[in-house]
């Protein structure tokens, strides 16, 4: 902790005794993929919901050596990425980074960064509700006892419901996945274009929820499954035309709402990947350069 | 205890507290056999049906169920996982209310599927497939496949309880009260279907029931049930129409006649 000066906080807030009960649990949880480890959560100087339970296991694994990124919605620069990030910087002195490739650990809510993840890096994940059965059954002590006791059937009772309803699993978020051949485990509110990226992936994945007050993980290389029905099969989600920005097609796209008009552009959702790619050269329908082009060809 | 018996309850005493829910029950129930259990209300019905099921563990006594694998296995000496698998498969419960029975979150179809789901089944076209099966069994009309059940009447969510619970082919039925809370034309109707699916499929059955009406129907052998004690027992007829203990007259004889 040589470079940190800031004496009015511990190193990442939280106190060495509830770091260590927090690194306790998540040594738990990685002994048993998938499996939701109770531990005390703390309060946390930021309400429910923004990420209370994320914040508590990245102060738990962050050293002073560490290389930061936060993201929310795949985006570094939104309300909720800047103000975590402002958090560990003061907390802690870490060098921070938009750049996936750079960082050794990356705190994320609802997105994996579309940069493959490579090994020894840790991507912590926000969690509002970690148990995949709650809206079906909404016992804890049932649920436990089904987790326990490998009962799932449940689970696809969800998805049957999503087929008859809307003709296909609509399901397109939080989207139930089996952890290497034994936990059903809700990915956080990720969209399911993101789960195919969760099966071995070569860095460790944890999950925090502050107010159930849950932990849970993916080792590395650890199979993960999206549950599904053999005559509909897992699939991701897929956009009609490429990111308007950087032309990518390969990406998650967000839909941005352009005027009262009806016009609306579709761009990756994962800013910093975006960036890197109109660094390079890549350009879609509404980069500035093209638009300036447009406009010269107009005049 | 009967050797060819499915079902074999010996001395079976549920206590709560100080106070007895039932004291020395024990009878025997064969396949394709219903049995029903009448009493007032207060008598034990209910508990002794919950401890026979494995859902109350009794104070003293035994329940031993004769297996597909032709094994008498002790209810309560099995492992957790072991009775919850034999619970959702091969026995079946179905509730006074159905509401208690079925999720009301999750249309019809779906409700009938949970079963299949729980032991493997992951194709949805047949899993719907099996759900339209049943709502023709129970006479439910097959557009309401996708419904949920709370758009239903009191009458058909009863009988998807029942597909619900028969779905999974199983040998042994638990009914509680099946027809409480059903007007009257409601309950011919229900108590007409229960008696062709009980023979179509060869159930044993265990009917709890304050109707005598009821347990005339259905049952072929009755258990008259007071203070927690079975005080006569025999074959349907022969219990109602010449009881033997003074209860038993008394309870036969307080039916209105019109």
């Amino acid at each position: 902790m040589s470079n940190f000066e800031n004496t009015a906080y511990n190193f990442a807030y939280l106190d060495e005794q509830t770091k260590r009960m927090i690194r306790r649990a998540l040594l738990k949880a990685v002994a048993i993929p998938g499996y939701q480890v109770p531990f005390a959560s703390r309060e946390m100087p930021m309400p429910y919901g923004w990420g209370t339970g994320g914040i508590q296991v990245t102060a738990a694994v962050i050293g002073p050596e560490d290389v930061l990124k936060v993201i929310d919605q795949g985006s570094d620069d939104t309300t909720n990425a800047v103000s975590i990030r402002n958090f560990f910087q003061k907390t802690t002195n870490v060098e921070t980074t938009e750049e996936t490739a750079k960082a050794s650990l990356i705190q994320t809510r609802h997105r994996i960064p579309e940069t493959p993840l490579t090994d020894g890096q840790i991507l912590v994940y926000q969690v509002p509700i970690p148990e995949p059965l709650r809206f079906l059954e909404p016992r804890e002590t049932e649920t436990r006892k089904m987790h326990a006791l490998e009962e799932y059937g449940l689970m696809h009772v969800k998805l049957y419901e999503d087929i008859s309803r809307h003709g296909d699993i609509a399901t397109t978020y939080a989207y139930p996945v089996n952890v290497a051949g034994r936990y059903v485990m809700d990915p956080s509110p990720t969209p399911k274009f993101d789960n195919p990226k969760m099966n071995n992936m070569p860095a460790l994945q944890l999950f925090g929820a502050g107010r159930e007050k849950r932990i849970y993980a993916i080792p590395p290389y650890t199979e993960v499954v999206s549950l599904d029905f053999e005559d509909y099969p897992f699939t991701i989600q897929k956009w009609e035309e490429p990111c308007a920005l950087c032309g990518e097609t390969e990406s998650f796209l967000d839909e941005v709402i352009l005027d009262d008009a009806g016009g609306r552009m579709f761009v990756c959702s994962d800013s910093h990947y975006c960036k890197s790619r109109q660094e390079q050269g890549h350009s879609g329908s509404q980069s500035p350069d093209a638009e300036k082009a447009s406009r010269e060809v107009a005049e | 205890m009967a050797m060819n018996s499915l079902l074999s309850v010996e001395n079976l005493t549920v206590k709560y507290g100080d106070r007895v829910g039932c004291r020395n029950v024990g009878f025997d129930l064969f396949p394709g056999e219903v049995l029903g259990v009448v009493g007032e209300s207060g008598s034990g019905k209910s508990t002794l049906l919950n401890a026979v099921s494995g859902q109350l563990p009794p104070h003293s006594g035994r329940v031993s169920y004769k297996t597909r694998l032709n094994d008498r296995c002790d209810i309560y000496g099995m492992t957790e996982p072991e009775r919850r698998f034999l619970m959702r498969t091969d026995w079946a419960f179905v509730h006074q209310n159905p509401r208690d029975g079925l999720r009301m979150s999750v249309s019809a179809g779906a409700n009938i599927g949970e079963r299949l789901m729980g032991v493997g089944w992951r194709h949805y076209g047949e899993i719907r497939e099996a759900g339209l099966n049943w709502l023709e069994k129970v006479e439910i009309d097959d557009d309401r496949v996708d419904d949920l059940p709370s758009t239903f009447s009191g009458g058909m969510l009863q009988r998807l309880q029942i597909a619900r619970n028969l779905v999974s082919k199983p040998r042994l039925v638990f009914m509680d009260e099946p027809t409480g809370g059903l007007d009257v034309s409601v309950q011919a109707r229900l108590l007409d279907l229960l008696r062709g699916l009980v023979s179509d499929l060869g159930l044993s059955v265990m009917i709890v029931t304050h109707d005598l009406a009821v347990a005339r129907l259905l049952s072929h052998r009755l258990m008259v049930m007071q203070g927690g004690q079975v005080v006569e027992s025999g074959l349907t007829d022969q219990v109602l129409d010449d009881p033997q203990h003074p209860y038993s007259q008394l309870l036969v004889s307080s039916i209105l006649q019109v």
